[in-house]
């Protein structure tokens, strides 16, 4: 594609926690649709910080961040609408235990999008039997294992029908035998062109599907690479130390 | 002088209809100040777990004053000494205004404390797929933090119950009061008051068994106790 369509552009931007501690420093960073980008970096770098800015559940000081051309941190935007249409995928699940998996996935559609229950229903049970989980539908997060509770929780975001999918860590909290059947998802999500922004410490997952690379380190993007520059020949030192680290064990 | 007790005075007054007539006030009490206090205590805890400070500073300072301050002196400011500004209120309106009051303040602690123990974790994905703010609390919060909540609920219904007595006081003619006033009859001051203590403890009784009936009801409905942690 010639000029493909941006769908998250951030320009610049800085974002303080309090008075004095600079989270993100003018990072910026375009996904055009269809592109998948990994963000890694040490712990405390702000990679997590940097996707909950980009559908505004933290506010930023300074620069801009827009999702198909809708200027995130501006004021008169309606950011429940924005949310709506970018998923987002937590490391802690974060499902609602007082709610069936099918309520699950059912609230956003009736409630924010207003879709009939029928709707919903059949939507949801479409998602469910994609992501394996067709007998689960009943149940509540409590009785999943942390692998099931994770896919239906990728299951909850599409069910919204997302332009882009933001995952903070969507594997970490996971037993070792159960990240894989979390990563086949994604990895089909990428087969079908969705745009998504993850952050994860799986480097097979990104060697596999990442078009770019990000790498963070104190709140700033040091280096964005190609997938096959990145690891092969990573431009800076920081990366470099920080793939060492993590490639080596 | 030793009167010893009379057992024919005991059971006169256990079915007698003016006593009987003054717990059911006390139950209308209760019901009424639980209620009424649910209701002020949810305005006062949102306001005071909001960020601005004209909410939440008001709000502090209400619990502040209401949970440190006896009941018995807010009625009587209320009922003897409120008039003296000119403001005038029955015997009953003042009971009712200072137990939803004072309630109110209670409550107010219970939910906040209900409200903040729902992990944030919940807020942020119930935002990410584009929930408002009173849909956030409508489908999310509250659900969950009315599970957390409702043991306390449920121990403030049992000492509501014991503190309407207090309105005695100004002269509410609940069960204490009318207990009381019986003792002009005939002077058996212990048979009365047991009486008035089998009735408080019969209420509080039934009520511990529709306590344990909702805890157990609310508990089945979630699963397993690990819902949603890791
Ligand atoms: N709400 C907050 N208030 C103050 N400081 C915060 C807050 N959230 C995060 N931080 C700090 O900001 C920095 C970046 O945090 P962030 O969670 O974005 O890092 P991360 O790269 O996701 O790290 P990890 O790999 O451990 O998840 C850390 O130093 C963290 O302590
Ligand atoms: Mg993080």
């Amino acid at each position: 594609m010639a000029n493909p369509e941006t769908v998250i552009e951030l320009h610049d931007v800085s974002k303080w926690y309090g008075p004095s501690f600079q989270v993100l420093k003018n990072c910026s960073l375009t996904v055009a649709k269809g592109e998948v980008v990994v963000i890694c970096g040490p712990s405390g770098s702000g990679k997590s910080t940097l996707v909950k800015c980009v559908n505004a559940l933290e506010p930023i000081q300074q620069g801009r961040i827009s999702v198909t051309g809708v200027e995130v941190s501006a004021p008169k935007t309606n950011l429940p609408k924005l949310r709506a249409r970018v998923g987002m995928v937590f490391q802690s699940f974060e499902l609602f235990p007082h709610m069936t998996i099918l309520e699950n996935l059912c609230i956003g559609q009736r409630k924010v999008l207003g879709r009939s229950t029928a709707e919903a229903i059949v939507k949801a049970k479409a998602l469910l039997e994609r992501v394996g989980l067709t007998a689960q539908a009943s149940k509540y997060p409590g009785q999943l294992s942390g692998g099931q509770q994770q896919r239906v929780a990728i299951a909850r975001a599409l069910a919204m029908d997302p332009v882009a999918m933001l995952f903070d860590e969507p594997t970490s909290a996971l037993d070792p035998e159960m990240i894989n059947e979390v990563l086949d998802v994604m990895v089909a999500l990428t087969r079908e062109g969705m745009t998504m922004m993850v952050v994860t410490h799986e480097m097979g997952f990104a060697r596999k599907v990442a078009d770019r690379i990000v790498f963070m380190d104190e709140g700033e993007i040091v280096e964005v690479g190609e997938r096959g520059t990145f690891f092969d020949n990573p431009q800076t030192d920081r990366a470099k130390a920080f793939l060492s680290k993590i490639l080596s064990h | 002088m030793v009167k010893g007790w009379n057992w024919d005075g005991f059971f006169d007054y256990l079915t007698n209809y003016y006593l009987f007539e003054g717990a059911l006030v006390t139950l209308g009490l209760t019901v009424f100040a639980m209620t009424a206090g649910l209701v002020i205590g949810f305005v006062l805890a949102m306001m005071r777990l909001s960020r601005h400070k004209l909410l939440s500073g008001p709000a502090v300072f209400y619990i502040w004053v209401f949970r440190g301050t006896p009941l018995l002196v807010q009625l009587i400011i209320i009922y003897t000494g409120l008039p003296q500004l000119g403001i005038k209120f029955t015997v009953i309106e003042s009971t009712l205004i200072g137990l939803a009051m004072c309630e109110g303040a209670y409550l107010a602690e219970i939910l906040r404390a209900g409200i903040t123990a729902v992990p944030s974790g919940q807020v942020n994905a119930a935002r990410a797929i584009g929930m408002t703010e009173p849909q956030v609390m409508r489908y999310v919060i509250a659900p969950q933090a009315l599970r957390i909540v409702i043991p306390p609920l449920g121990n403030s219904v049992n000492s509501v119950l014991k503190t309407t007595s207090i309105a005695s006081i100004i002269s509410m003619e609940e069960l204490l009061r009318r207990t009381q006033v019986l003792i002009q009859e005939r002077f058996l001051v212990l048979e009365l008051f047991v009486v008035a203590a089998l009735y408080y403890l019969a209420m509080t009784t039934v009520w511990d068994l529709i306590q344990r009936r909702i805890e157990r009801r609310f508990g089945k409905a979630y699963g397993p106790i690990s819902a949603g942690k890791h």
